[in-house]
C-alpha cells in the first residue's frame, strides 16, 4: 500500500510540472492614437494582471516611441512589444492581425486581450480557432470568465478551454492601473502589408468634455424632453453640478446608451423624461430621475 | 454574378423581460416571443437597398438554428431578399453553438455561393458577442468594416464609415469584404402584406454544417452559468455600495 501512495504522489508531481512549463503570460493589445494610450487600456493592463502571470503590451503603429514609453511605465506591465510601420496607420485590424499571429507564434502567450471597443481585436480569435469571450467585467479564474448577456440583464460565467484564451476587456468593470513602473522593450518584426483595406479619416467629436465612458456625472435627456428648448435646461442644470468630467447625452434613442450602446457607469446619472428601460440603468451608482409620469419604470430604481 | 450574403439571427426579442432558468443553466426561451434581431434587420435592409441601388443582383438571406429559424428567414424574404438557405442545426448542437461556428458556416457559404459581401448585425442582442463578422472576415482573409454606420459602393471598393468611440472613422476597403451593420446605418422597412405574400414563394434551401465542411459538435465554452443583474443590484444595495 505504501508503494502505491508513492506512485501516485510521483504522477501527481510530474502533472504539476507539466503544467507549470507554460508559464502564465497575457499579451495586451494596445489602442492608441500615437500620441497616447486610450483610457481602456490601463482597466485592460489591469484584467490582464489579475490573470496573475507577465504582462506583456504590443504597441503597433505608424510612430510608436511616445506611447512605448507611456506603455513601459504602467506598473506591471514587463515588455513592451514594439512594431513600426506606415501599414499601421490608422491600426486597421487587417493589418495588426497577422502581426499579432506573429507575436503568438513568437512569444506563445496564454492570454491574448484588448479593450473591448470598435478597435477589439477578436479576427485573431478566428485565425488562431479559439473562441474569443467579449467585452468580460470579472475574471474568476485564468480560464473562467464573467461576462453580461441579453443587455446586461444577466451574467454569463464561461470557462474556456482553449489553450490560448483571447478576450476583450469591459473598461468600466476593471479599475485603471497606476503608472510609474519600468519595462523591457524589445522590437518585434512589423509585417508586409494585406494591403485589402485603406484608413482614410476619423472625425471625432470634439468637445470640452471627456469620454463619456469615463464621466463620472452623467445627464441625459430623454423623449420627454420634447424639443431642443428643453435640453438648454439640461445644459443649465449641468453647468449648476458643475462636477469634474460631466457629460452631456442628446438621446434621441434608448438604444444608443442603453441597450447596446455606450457603456456607462457614472458616479451620478440624472436621466430627464427617459422612461428608463432596464438595459439603460445597470452599472450605474446613483440614479436620479425627472419625469412627469410617476408611473415610469425608471422610478423603480433610482435613489 | 454580384450577390450578397446577409445573416440573420433569431433571438427573444428585445422587449420581452428575460427570466433565468431556476438551475441557472441558460435563459427561459419556451413559450417566450422570437424575433429578427435588431441588427440584422438593419443588415438585411442595406443588401435590399443595394439591389434596389442596382448596385448587386441578388440577396441571400442565411440563418443557423432549428426549424424554427425558418420564419426568421421568411421575414427577411418578405424584406426584399431573393432566397434563403436555411443551415439546420438543433438541439444541443444548437445551444453549444457560439459565434466561432457560425463564422465557419457563413465564411463556407460565402466562398459556395461567390458572394461579394457578407452583412452581418454588428452583435446579437442575446450573447451581445459582437464576435461573427470579424471572424467571418478572418476565415475568408477578407477586410471587414465592422460598425458600420454608412456604405457606399465606389467600383470594386467599399467606404465604409465606422462608428468608434470618441466619433466616426472612414475605411475604404476592396471587395469582396464583410460588413458589420450598426444603429444607424439604416431605419428597416416594415414588410408589406403583397411582399410578405411573395415571400412564400421563395426558397429557401435546407442544409446541415457538414455539407458545407464544418464539424459537429462544436468546442464548446464549458460551464456556462447565469444568473441575474437584478440579483447583482439587491447585493449591491444590501451592502451598501449603491
Amino acid at each position: 500500500d505504501v508503494v502505491f501512495a508513492q506512485k501516485v504522489h510521483l504522477n501527481r508531481i510530474c502533472s504539476i510540472l507539466l503544467v507549470s512549463q507554460r508559464f502564465q503570460s497575457t499579451l495586451v493589445v494596445a489602442e492608441h492614437n500615437n500620441d497616447k494610450l486610450t483610457p481602456i487600456m490601463l482597466s485592460a493592463i489591469t484584467a490582464a494582471k489579475k490573470l496573475g502571470g507577465d504582462v506583456s503590451c504590443l504597441v503597433a503603429g505608424t510612430d510608436c516611441a511616445t506611447v512605448a514609453q507611456e506603455v513601459s511605465k504602467v506598473l506591471g506591465v514587463k515588455t513592451v512589444l514594439i512594431a513600426q510601420n506606415d501599414a499601421y496607420k490608422g491600426s486597421l485590424t487587417e493589418e495588426l492581425t497577422p502581426l499579432i499571429l506573429a507575436t503568438q507564434k513568437q512569444f506563445n502567450f496564454t492570454h491574448i486581450c484588448a479593450g473591448a471597443s470598435a478597435f477589439g481585436k477578436v479576427r485573431v480569435s478566428a485565425k488562431l480557432d479559439v473562441a474569443p469571450i467579449s467585452d468580460i467585467i470579472e475574471i474568476k479564474s485564468p480560464d473562467t470568465f464573467v461576462r453580461t448577456i441579453y443587455a446586461r440583464n444577466a451574467l454569463s460565467t464561461v470557462k474556456c478551454n482553449d489553450n490560448v484564451k483571447v478576450f476583450t476587456v469591459r473598461g468600466t468593470s476593471f479599475e485603471p492601473t497606476e503608472v510609474d513602473g519600468g519595462s523591457l522593450f524589445i522590437s518585434v518584426a512589423a509585417s508586409a502589408s494585406a494591403v485589402m483595406s485603406e484608413w482614410l479619416e476619423a472625425t471625432l467629436t470634439k468637445s470640452d468634455c471627456p469620454e463619456l465612458t469615463s464621466a463620472k456625472v452623467v445627464v441625459s435627456g430623454g423623449r420627454g424632453l420634447k424639443n431642443g428648448e428643453n435640453f438648454k435646461l439640461l445644459y443649465d442644470l449641468a453647468d449648476k453640478i458643475n462636477a469634474a468630467g460631466k457629460w452631456l447625452l442628446w438621446m434621441l434613442d434608448m438604444m444608443q446608451v442603453g441597450q447596446t450602446g455606450k457603456i456607462v457607469a457614472p458616479e451620478l446619472y440624472i436621466a430627464v423624461g427617459i422612461s428608463g428601460a432596464i438595459q439603460h440603468l445597470s452599472g450605474m451608482k446613483t440614479i436620479v430621475a425627472i419625469n412627469k409620469d410617476p408611473e415610469a419604470p425608471i422610478f423603480q430604481v433610482v435613489d | 454574378m454580384s450577390r450578397v450574403l446577409v445573416g440573420v439571427k433569431r433571438v427573444i426579442d428585445y422587449a420581452v423581460k428575460i427570466r433565468v432558468k431556476p438551475d441557472h443553466s441558460g435563459v427561459v426561451t419556451d413559450g417566450v416571443k422570437h424575433s429578427m434581431n435588431p441588427f440584422c434587420e438593419i443588415a438585411v435592409e442595406e443588401a435590399v437597398k443595394l439591389k434596389e441601388k442596382k448596385f448587386i443582383k441578388e440577396v441571400v438571406a442565411v440563418s443557423c438554428g432549428p426549424t424554427q429559424v425558418t420564419e426568421t428567414i421568411r421575414t427577411a424574404l418578405a424584406m426584399g431578399c431573393d432566397r434563403g438557405i436555411h443551415v439546420e442545426v438543433s438541439g444541443k448542437d444548437y445551444e453549444a453553438m457560439g459565434p466561432l461556428q457560425i463564422s465557419k458556416i457563413f465564411a463556407a457559404l460565402a466562398k459556395k455561393e461567390e458572394a461579394s459581401l457578407v452583412i452581418l448585425g454588428k452583435q446579437a442582442i442575446d450573447d451581445d458577442c459582437n464576435q461573427t463578422g470579424q471572424m467571418t472576415a478572418a476565415l475568408l482573409d477578407w477586410p471587414q468594416g465592422t460598425f458600420a454606420s454608412e456604405v457606399t459602393i465606389d467600383g470594386e471598393k467599399v467606404k465604409v464609415v465606422r462608428e468608434i468611440d470618441g466619433g466616426l472613422e472612414t475605411i475604404k476597403i476592396s471587395m469582396p469584404a464583410v460588413l458589420t451593420a450598426d444603429l444607424r446605418l439604416n431605419t428597416p422597412r416594415y414588410a408589406t402584406l403583397p411582399n410578405i405574400m411573395k415571400a412564400k414563394k421563395k426558397k429557401i434551401a435546407n442544409m446541415k454544417p457538414a455539407d458545407l465542411g464544418v464539424d459537429e459538435p462544436p468546442t464548446r465554452l464549458a460551464g456556462v452559468k447565469v444568473e441575474t443583474v437584478d440579483d447583482l443590484v439587491a447585493k449591491l444595495k444590501a451592502n451598501g455600495t449603491i
